[in-house]
Formats: C-alpha cells, sequence, structure tokens
C-alpha cells in the first residue's frame, strides 16, 4: 500500500518534472536524435571491426578466396570507420551539450519559481519551517535533481538505446548466440535490486546517526563557548566519540555491502561473455560464425550488459532526485498567501487614522492568543504598548503590517478594511524597526536606501545623522561604500539596529511601527535617538513596543497587554494614578536589590 | 590534504590491502583477452571442442577469483575509508574545541559545522573511491598497453603513442574545469547566500515592498550560476567524444598495423583480435576516469578545506599544571581566594585594529560586587571575558586568587569562575542535564536551591517533568526569559568562586531582575560578582562600578560617588531615571 502511495507520487512528480521540460521540446528531440545516431554508429563499429578482422584471414592467406588484393577492401573499411568514429563523436558532443543545456535550463526555471513562491509564501508558512531546511530546497536538493537529471538524460537514454540497438544486431548476427545473452544478463539486475534492496536500512541507519552527529555538531560546536567556560570538551568529545563510533559501524556495513553490487554484477557480466564466447566459438567451429563475427559479438556482450549495470545505479540515482524533486515541488505548490483583490486600493496621501475592530487571532486554533481587540488610533497618535514576554505584543504588529490575517474583526486604515489594500502599498505606509535587525550582504548604502532606491547623498548622510549612524559609518574603512557581510558581519548589535532605523529615517513613511528598536543600543545614544524619533513621531501615527518604561512614558495611549487582552490603556500619568499592573511593572523598573 | 592522510595511517593495512586485491582482480581481467585469442587460435583453428570449453572454464573461474579479490578489496576500502573519515571526525572535533575564542571568532561557526559534517563526508567517499578504483584505472591503462607488448612489439607501439594523448585529454580537461567547477561552487554560495538573506529578512523586505527587487537580484544570480555550469559543462563535454576519437583512431592504426604483421605471418588473427580488445578495455577504463575524477577533485577541495582547520595552532598556551615556582610564590603572599586583579590591561582583538580596553586597572576583593557599565560597544564584554582568560591580554595581566590566569590550566581557572553569558544557550537534554554542566555531582537539592535563586523555580515547577523536563535543541521550546534563568541557574550549581553576569538578564523584566540580584547576594559563600549590564539599577549597590567608554574607564567608584564626579555615569543613569524620581530611595 504503502510502496504503491510511493510509486504515485514519484510518477506524480516525475509529470512535473516533464512540464518542466516541455519548453525545450526541441532540445530535447535533437538530443535524443543525437543519443541514436550516436549509439547506432557506437554499434556499427564493431561490426566494422569484426569485418576488418575477416579480411585479415584473407591477407594471411590470399589464396582462400578469388580476390585479387584485400587491401583495398580493408581500406575502405577503414574508411567508413574513420567515418563512423568522427559522427558518432560529434553526435555524443552535441547531445552532451544539449542535455547540459536543458538540465541547467530546468533547474533554474525550478529555482526561479521556488524563490518567487518563497516572496508569496504567507509568513505562517516561514515562521513554521526550519529556514535551514527551506534552503537546503532551493540549493542542495535543486542541485541533487540537477544530477540525477543530467546523469539520467545521458546514461538512462543511452543505455536503453543501447541495450535495444545491440539486441537488434546481435539478432541479425546470430539468434542462437543473442538468446544466450539475453537470458543470462537479467540476473545480474536480479541481483543488484537484491543488494540494494538489503542495503537500504543500512543507508537509512547511516544517513539518521549521521543526522544525530550534525545536531550534536551543531550544538556543541555552535556553542563552543559555553561548552569551554564550563570545561566542557572531554565530555562533549565523549559524547561526539560515542556517536561517531555508532556511525562507523553502520557507514563500514552501509558502503561495504552497497559497493557488493558492482563486483557481482561484473561477475555476471564476465559470465555472459563466457557464455558468448562458448557458443560462439562452437558456432564457428561449425562455421556458422566468423571469426570476424565473434569478435564482434564479444564486443557486443561488452556492450550491452554495460548499460544493465549502469541503469540500476542511474535508478537509485533518478529516484533519488525525484525525492529531491518532490521537496522541491512542495515548497513551490504551498498555498501563498491570499493575492491582493484585483479591485485592491493603493493607499496615498496616509492620515494613520488605524482601527481595530473585534479583532482574534491566535497561531494555532487551540491557543488562542487575541481575543476580541479593540482599539482606535487618530492620526498622529503615539500608541505604546507594554507588557509581560509573550502577551502579543508583538502580534499586534504582525496583524498591522498583514503579515499575518485576523482570525475574526477587521483592521481599518483610513477607512479601508486592510484585506481591501494592496499589501505592498499598506506594507509601505509603515516605517518598521524591528528588534531582530537584518542587513544584507552589500554596502552601508545599499542598506540604507532599501526603501528610497533614488536618495541621494545627502539625504543619506542627512538619514544617517539623524539616527546617530553617520559618526560610525564615516569611520568604517570605506565609509557609506564599505561592503557589510551576511547580517551585517562584524557590525555591534547596536551598530546594525542604528542603521535599521537611519532606513527609516530615510524613506519617512507616514506611519511608524518600532518593536524594541533600540533594545541594542546604550541608553545614552538612546536618548539622542528617541529625540530624533519623537521629531519623526510628529504628526505621524506611531506604534512603540518597548521593554523600557522610560521609552514610552510620553505616549498618547499606553496599551497594558497581558495574555492576548489589553488589561489597561489610557497614558502614562492616568495609569499610575490608576496603580493596576502597569504602575506595578513601572515601579519594578526602579526597585532596589 | 596531504596532512590529513596521517589519520589513514592506522588503516596501512587496508589501505595497501584494498588497491592490492583491486589490482589481483584487474590483472585477471587483463588476462581474458588472451584466453579468448587462443580460444580462437588454437581452439577454432584447430577444431578443438575440449579446448574451447576448457579455456571457457577458465575465464569462468577468472571471473570467480576476480569477483573473490573483488569484495576483499572493497572490504578493506571500505574499512579503511569509514575508519578514516571517523578519526579524522574525532580529530577535528578536539581541534576545534582547543581553539581560542578569538579564533572561532574569526572563522565562523558556520564554516566550523559545515566542515565537520558535509566536507568530511565528501573527503570520505573520496578516500572509498580513491582506494577503490583510482589505482585500478590506470593499471588497466598500463596494463593493457604491458600485455599488448607481450603479444608484439610493434603493434604496441600505437598504445605507447595513444596512451599520451589520452592522458593529455583527460588531464587538460580535468585542468580547465577544476577552477570552472570552483567558480559554480561560488555561484552556488551565492544563490544560498540570497535564499537565505530572504528568509531572515523577510518581515523588513515585504515591510519595504521589495519582493519584485529580490526576485529580480536572485534571478541575476541564477542567471550567472548558470551561466557558469554551462561553460564548465561544455568543457567537460569534451571529454568522451575526444577519448573516443583518439582511441578508436588507435584501433583503426591497430588494425592497419595488424594487417601488414600478419600478412608477414608474424601475427595471427586471434592475437589482432586480443589487441582490439586491450584497446577497448581502455576506452571503458577512461570512462569511469572520468566520472572518478570530478568525484576526487570535490574530496580533494574538502579535504584542503579541513586541513586549513587544523592549521589553525591550537588557540592558547596553558601550562597543564601550576609550575611549583609560581606557586610557592602565591602560597607566600596571604590567602587571596576570590580576587580578581587588573593591572593596567589592554586588549586588542585583531593585530593593527583598534583596542577594545585601554589600561583597565582594579582589584575585587573576595565577596565584592562589581558592575560593570557603559554604552555599546564600549568594551563591558571584553572586561569581563578575560577573566576566565577567553581572551588574552596585550599589555599588563590579570590575576585570579592573586595568580595571572596565564599560569593556570584553562580547566582549573574556568572550574573557580561561572559565566552566564549574553546569549543564553541551553543543549538538548532534560533541565537537570543541562544543570549539571556546572557540577556533574550535584545533588537534586543543589539543583533546585540554584533554580531558586535564578527566579526559575516557579516555572520549572510549572512543567510537567520538573527536571527531566525535555529542553529541545537550542532550548526551543523555552522562552527567552527561560532560558535565562535557566542558564544563571546552570552557573549558580557550579558554586563559582567568582560569578560573571554579562549582560544575562536583558530578557527579565525589572522585577524579576532585581529578585535575582537580591538571592545571588545572598548566596552562601562569599561569591565575588560581576555584573554587566546597561541597567544603571542592576548595579546602583555594587561595591566598584566601573564605567566604560570606548573601552576606556571613564570612572569608578560607588554609585554615589560617580554620581557625584562622573560625567558619563551621570548621564547613562540619567537617561534612565528621571532626575527627581531616580535618586532612588
Amino acid at each position: 500500500m504503502s510502496a504503491e502511495k510511493k510509486q504515485n507520487r514519484q510518477k506524480e512528480t516525475l509529470i512535473k518534472v516533464l512540464k518542466y521540460i516541455r519548453p525545450y521540446g526541441l532540445l530535447m528531440t535533437l538530443t535524443i536524435l543525437m543519443a541514436v545516431i550516436s549509439v547506432v554508429l557506437t554499434l556499427y563499429l564493431p561490426v566494422l571491426t569484426g569485418n576488418a578482422v575477416d579480411w585479415l584471414i584473407l591477407i594471411a592467406d590470399p589464396s582462400a578466396l578469388d580476390v585479387s588484393s584485400p587491401w583495398p577492401r580493408l581500406f575502405s573499411i577503414l574508411q567508413k570507420m574513420g567515418i563512423v568514429i568522427l559522427f558518432t563523436a560529434l553526435s555524443q558532443w552535441i547531445m552532451n551539450v544539449c542535455n547540459n543545456k536543458i538540465v541547467y535550463s530546468v533547474i533554474q526555471d525550478i529555482r526561479k519559481k521556488a524563490f518567487r513562491r518563497l516572496e508569496e509564501l504567507p509568513l505562517k508558512y516561514l515562521d513554521d519551517h526550519s529556514h535551514g531546511d527551506i534552503v537546503s530546497r532551493v540549493v542542495a536538493d535543486v542541485d541533487q535533481f540537477a544530477d540525477g537529471l543530467l546523469i539520467g538524460f545521458t546514461q538512462l537514454f543511452t543505455g536503453v538505446i543501447t541495450i535495444l540497438g545491440t539486441l537488434g544486431f546481435m539478432l541479425s548476427v546470430n539468434v542462437g548466440i543473442t538468446i544466450v545473452v539475453v537470458v543470462i544478463t537479467p540476473v545480474s539486475l536480479f541481483v543488484a535490486s537484491f543488494i540494494a534492496s538489503k542495503t537500504y536500512s543500512m543507508f537509512k541507519l547511516q544517513s539518521e546517526t549521521r543526522g544525530e552527529q550534525t545536531a550534536l555538531i551543531n550544538e556543541m560546536i555552535g556553542n563552543q563557548k559555553v561548552v569551554q567556560s564550563f570545561n566542557r570538551e572531554s565530555q562533549a568529545l565523549e559524547k561526539f566519540d560515542e556517536i561517531n563510533g555508532r556511525l562507523e559501524k553502520y557507514s563500514l556495513r552501509a558502503i561495504f555491502f552497497s559497493s557488493l553490487t558492482n563486483p557481482c554484477t561484473r561477475f555476471v557480466n564476465s559470465l555472459v561473455y563466457t557464455g558468448v564466447g562458448l557458443t560462439g566459438a562452437l558456432a564457428a567451429l561449425r562455421g556458422a560464425l566468423s571469426v570476424g563475427q565473434l569478435t564482434c559479438f564479444l564486443s557486443y556482450a561488452n556492450q550491452y550488459t554495460k548499460p544493465f549495470n549502469e541503469i540500476s545505479g542511474v535508478i537509485t540515482e533518478l529516484q533519488n532526485a525525484l525525492a529531491c524533486a518532490a521537496r522541491i515541488f512542495e515548497l513551490i505548490e504551498e498555498e501563498p498567501q491570499v493575492p491582493d483583490q484585483t479591485d485592491a486600493v493603493t493607499l496615498k496621501d496616509v492620515q494613520g487614522k488605524v482601527s481595530l475592530c473585534d479583532v482574534s487571532f491566535s497561531y494555532t486554533p487551540d491557543k488562542k492568543l487575541i481575543e476580541n481587540l479593540n482599539l482606535d488610533v487618530k492620526p498622529g497618535q503615539r500608541i505604546a504598548i507594554v507588557g509581560p514576554t509573550g502577551c502579543g505584543k508583538t502580534t499586534i504588529i504582525n496583524l498591522l503590517m498583514r503579515f499575518y490575517d485576523v482570525d475574526q474583526g477587521r483592521i481599518i486604515v483610513d477607512g479601508n478594511n486592510i484585506k481591501n489594500i494592496t499589501r505592498r502599498s499598506l506594507r509601505t505606509s509603515y516605517g518598521m524597526v524591528l528588534q531582530d535587525t537584518w542587513l544584507k550582504r552589500g554596502t552601508i548604502r545599499d542598506n540604507i536606501i532599501v526603501g528610497k532606491p533614488d536618495a541621494t547623498d545627502e539625504e543619506i548622510i542627512q538619514a544617517a545623522k539623524a539616527s546617530h549612524a553617520h559618526s560610525f559609518i564615516r569611520r568604517l574603512p570605506n565609509g557609506y561604500d564599505t561592503v557589510i557581510g551576511e547580517d551585517g558581519g562584524s557590525l555591534s548589535g547596536g551598530q546594525k539596529q542604528l542603521l535599521c532605523i537611519t532606513r527609516v529615517m530615510l524613506s519617512l513613511p507616514p506611519m511608524l511601527i518600532l518593536d524594541e528598536a533600540t533594545s541594542s543600543i546604550d541608553t545614552r545614544t538612546e536618548i539622542r535617538i528617541q529625540k530624533a524619533f519623537a521629531l519623526m513621531m510628529e504628526g505621524r501615527t506611531s506604534f512603540i513596543v518597548a521593554h523600557r518604561l522610560s521609552t514610552i512614558q510620553n505616549a498618547d495611549v499606553i496599551l497594558v497587554m497581558k495574555d492576548g487582552h489589553i488589561i489597561e490603556q489610557g497614558n502614562h500619568q492616568e495609569l499610575i494614578a490608576k496603580n493596576g499592573f502597569y504602575a506595578k511593572l513601572y515601579n519594578s523598573q526602579f526597585a532596589i536589590a | 590534504m596531504k596532512k590529513l592522510l596521517i589519520y589513514l595511517s592506522a588503516y596501512k593495512k587496508e589501505s595497501v590491502l584494498g588497491p592490492l586485491f583491486k589490482l589481483l582482480e584487474a590483472s585477471f581481467e587483463l588476462i581474458v583477452p588472451l584466453v579468448v585469442a587462443s580460444m580462437i587460435d588454437v581452439g577454432i583453428v584447430s577444431n578443438d571442442k575440449g579446448y574451447i570449453v576448457r579455456m571457457c572454464l577458465i575465464m569462468t573461474a577468472l571471473g570467480l577469483i576476480g569477483l573473490v579479490c573483488s569484495v576483499t578489496a572493497q572490504y578493506f576500502a571500505a574499512k579503511a575509508a569509514v575508519g578514516f573519515a571517523s578519526r579524522l571526525r574525532h580529530g577535528l572535533f578536539s581541534h576545534i574545541q582547543s581553539l581560542s575564542f578569538s579564533q572561532m571568532d574569526k572563522e565562523g561557526t558556520s564554516t566550523l559545522i559545515t566542515r565537520m559534517t558535509s566536507d568530511i563526508n565528501q573527503v570520505q567517499s573520496g578516500v572509498n573511491l580513491v582506494l577503490r578504483l583510482f589505482l585500478r584505472s590506470p593499471f588497466i591503462v598500463f596494463g593493457a598497453m604491458i600485455m599488448a607488448f607481450t603479444v608484439d612489439v610493434k603493434a604496441a607501439l600505437i598504445f605507447v603513442v595513444v596512451i599520451p594523448i589520452l592522458s593529455v585529454i583527460v588531464f587538460g580537461i580535468m585542468l580547465i574545469s577544476i577552477p570552472m567547477f570552483k567558480k559554480v561552487q561560488g555561484g552556488l554560495d551565492k544563490v544560498l547566500g540570497i535564499t537565505r538573506e530572504n528568509l531572515t529578512g523577510v518581515r523588513v523586505i515585504r515591510a519595504f515592498g521589495e519582493e519584485e527587487h529580490e526576485i529580480q537580484k536572485f534571478d541575476r544570480e541564477t542567471d550567472a550560476l548558470k551561466r557558469l555550469q554551462m561553460t564548465a559543462g561544455r568543457i567537460s563535454a569534451l571529454m568522451n567524444p575526444l577519448t573516443y576519437v583518439v582511441i578508436n583512431a588507435g584501433l583503426m592504426a591497430l588494425i592497419y598495423v595488424g594487417a601488414l604483421r600478419v600478412e608477414a605471418g608474424i601475427l595471427s588473427q586471434g592475437q589482432v583480435v586480443a589487441l582490439v580488445n586491450y584497446m577497448s578495455q581502455i576506452l571503458v577504463e577512461l570512462v569511469k576516469l572520468a566520472n572518478l575524477i570530478i568525484t576526487v577533485t570535490k574530496a580533494v577541495a574538502c579535504g584542503n578545506r579541513i586541513q586549513s582547520i587544523f592549521e589553525i595552532p591550537p588557540g592558547m598556551d596553558a601550562p597543564s599544571r601550576i609550575s611549583e615556582d609560581s606557586s610557592k610564590k602565591a602560597s607566600s603572599v596571604k590567602d587571596e581566594t576570590g580576587t580578581v586583579e587588573f593591572n593596567h590591561v589592554s586588549l586588542r582583538y585583531h593585530k593593527g585594529g583598534e583596542q577594545a580596553l585601554t589600561d583597565i586597572h582594579f582589584k575585587a576583593g573576595k565577596g565584592d560586587t562589581i558592575g560593570v557599565i557603559g554604552g555599546t560597544g564600549s568594551g563591558k564584554s571584553s572586561l569581563v571575558n578575560l577573566i576566565p582568560r577567553f581572551y588574552d591580554v596585550e599589555q599588563g595581566y590579570v590575576r585570579v586568587d592573586g595568580r595571572d590566569v596565564r599560569e593556570y590550566p584553562l580547566a582549573m581557572l574556568r572550574d573557580k569562575i561561572g559565566v552566564v553569558m549574553q546569549k543564553a544557550v541551553l543543549f538538548q537534554g532534560t533541565i537537570r542535564e543541562n544543570l549539571l554542566w556546572g557540577n556533574e555531582n550535584a545533588t537534586d537539592e543543589e539543583l533546585w536551591e540554584a533554580i531558586k535563586a535564578a527566579q526559575a523555580e516557579e516555572f520549572v515547577l510549572q512543567k510537567r517533568d520538573k527536571l527531566d523536563e525535555m529542553i529541545a535543541q537550542e532550548g526551543r521550546n523555552l522562552s527567552g526569559g527561560q532560558k535565562q534563568r535557566l542558564s544563571i541557574a546552570r552557573a549558580l550549581v557550579k558554586k563559582p568562586e567568582i560569578l560573571i553576569l554579562d549582560d544575562s538578564s536583558s530578557a527579565l523584566d525589572y522585577a524579576t531582575d532585581a529578585a535575582l540580584r537580591r538571592s545571588i547576594k545572598e548566596l552562601p559563600g562569599e561569591t565575588t560578582v560581576f555584573i554587566v549590564s546597561q541597567r544603571a539599577s542592576s548595579m546602583l549597590h555594587a561595591d566598584l562600578i566601573i564605567v566604560l567608554d570606548d573601552g576606556n574607564v571613564a570612572g569608578m567608584g560607588t554609585h554615589e560617588e560617580l554620581l557625584k564626579n562622573c560625567e558619563v555615569y551621570q548621564e547613562i543613569y540619567y537617561s534612565q531615571f528621571e532626575k527627581k524620581e531616580g535618586a532612588a530611595q
């Protein structure tokens, strides 16, 4: 049942792969044509060799035949051979080049499609799935798939054609010997599949152990500093060795048993070869076969069995490739976010009136988070959200930006339900600075102008000055043109955050979202940035999430959240006067040890 | 790559026997054409059925012996390769553990991890293949040539011409395509980089509506990758057709020369067939070799990457035990247990870079609480990292218990010190297992004490399995604050003489933070505590507060003193407390 399912899945994947190949139909026809030509010519060559060998007898004993001189005949055969050889090589080369082109184009198409899908997937998918896994689908799996596809094209094709072609040629020369070959060969396939089925479980054990080891390496090497500070090196090594020992044992078994395939099938092949030799020689004795034909047969026996060996390897390779392809298709076929409605509004001249009406939301259905949340924000108001970890502060931002869709209720910006606004215009209306800074590989400038690609140098510097990033950028080796590595490379957490703030200072969107925007910045700099923020927030609706209560005291409205509910609402003075949860939080900040 | 081979030395026997048996098998394979030749020349010509059958039996026997040899060879090769990889992994793992913090900063952990995993796997399959096949192919090529010489010297000269041409083609294409494959690998790295960047930055990218832009960038990179792959592919696509032409040209020459020799009565027809067979054997081997070469070049590249890690000398020189000389010196002075002394210390992470710390000079007594405060990048963490000798000073010295940290064996030094780092890290395993890192022999009672002190009791009690609750890898099933508290508890289990809290309560709210500090203060025994923080409230009552600014000491003293005369401290303090409210109790 499950084997059948697996097969069905493979079939489905194969059909999908073929769809990607279809645009290259012309190349595909060409490569098949070339495969046929090269195989036929390759097979024809032994016939010519055989003929030539037969002429050798005549050279040795010219009297045997009444041909005046065998030499011209021999030369004409050699000439034919030359032409055949050249054409074989040429068609092989064209085939190889076509295959390359098809395979690399196909996988590029797939990769592009996968990446495009990545940009459209709902955040829920990306938050729920390990990024490492997604990356490995887009990169490693596609690569593995390419390898398999290439081998499939070059070897499976030619292999099958070779088998068919050889059979035809052999039949045309001698039926009896052909039957000997056909009967013995499947034995090698049988042996190969027998070994493969036995080794499968060993390979599985190996890859499981390998996974276990990788996890340990990830943990220990990834946190080497902690390991060292607790003097746990020897224990870590002990644990590592234990897994390493197991891995060694399983690997040895898996590799040894799987490597039996080759010698075993080769042994079967040598049986085929001997069989051909025996029956052929006996037939020659009877005069049913010339020596030349025997030579030709022997070389066919070799060529006929070889593809069987390869095909058994190619099939595992292809299965692996299909498994990889299935993983990529899984990603490509993942439901994308609901597309913008065709009549979606593009936000323009945003006033900044935001209301949340009866909003309910949860990440998982069985764990309620936000329920019946109501909030009215007037244009230009400053809203601070405070509360203990996990109370749903960041979730509100996810909803405002429409990274996630609400389960119930509506969020309305300037009178439009955000579901009726284009995502792009909604999101670019907000300037967002998050606690988790993100910088891309590129220059400092590239990173600052993300929101405003056509910014002039003066604008950039002005923004950097406002965010107090200018002074450290200036001190970098190449100033604004300094290239920073992946995820900010050598910059400190605070510097990265300053750059993210600069980004927003430059694009100056009509509304702001600051989620712990200054958490990694020291308080002195923070005070200065706060001033810049205050200037920027003037007239802009802003949402601020912060731990430090000092940063939110000046907000128009403070929302105190706990377990997905707003439990208190008001400005600083009101809330302190109320002497509730907020007052407690506030006072704890100044509690003395 | 070469230096890695010492890990193979334990498998000398296997590494020799594997190829040896392989060669044995190949030799038997080389005899087959001779048997066929005599079958034709003797059997068919003299019409001897019995001879033909005997020859066929010989061929079967040869095949059987070949099978046995080959299986033996596979076993030895697999054993050597797997054993080699396993020893290599062990060696690399323990080498990486000996690296110092600055070396790890430089290399980056993610590359270290790839080298431990995928690179070693590549090398393993490379070694396996080399032992199994790499010797075999040249052996067959040259063996076929030598056998040809035994048949007929003159005809064999054709082999002498063909083989060098083939080698030039094979190695030429290899030499051209290896750098190309490296470029392809680089292109792939870029594609990987963009993909990863887009996943981590998905919120920012979408917030700025940059999806289309990123897609274009990705398309550009994949296009570039495709071009690289096609160029590399086009070159290696030449390999088979070219070798095919050369070998078959040799075959034609063989037939021609063979015909001349047959005419002269020197060669028999069967012998010519044997020569032709040898030529085809070479072709078959070359095709195999070409496929192998890619795997082997990959393995060598990976081997070199691994070797470059081994070439990093182990981190720090530390004595294996305290020298008597220094212990005499130390014992002559009064008991200095629990003291930490910085003597005009400066630190520089990279040669030629900026100084991270300049002229730090202070002494902490047993049981003191030392606060370290300052802005982002002011050197707070650098300062405390010198105490467990995570980095070495550039000038001056750091003394723990009255002795220079460089005189201790690292393990002994670090046993005295409990460090809680900025980033809370827990490991897969139960809560108990994690806490036992601090002290393997701690009783449950001691663990609970530490948990209580770290303000973690409430949530640990809430867990279904209490101490036996499983923590997922990287502590994914705990919140940031919970992880921080458990990592503090882990350090407390150690009952260290010196406790370092490096901004380790950032995820805790102020109330919990305050309670934590109170309970640490009340710990039995006089623990010397270093608190690194940006919060002035965390260190109001410290015995000594060190204010850092850009790696320099901007002020040192108690809270009251600093508030009076340290400008930087005042600025920090008042940025967190409003003036009137802030003059705390």
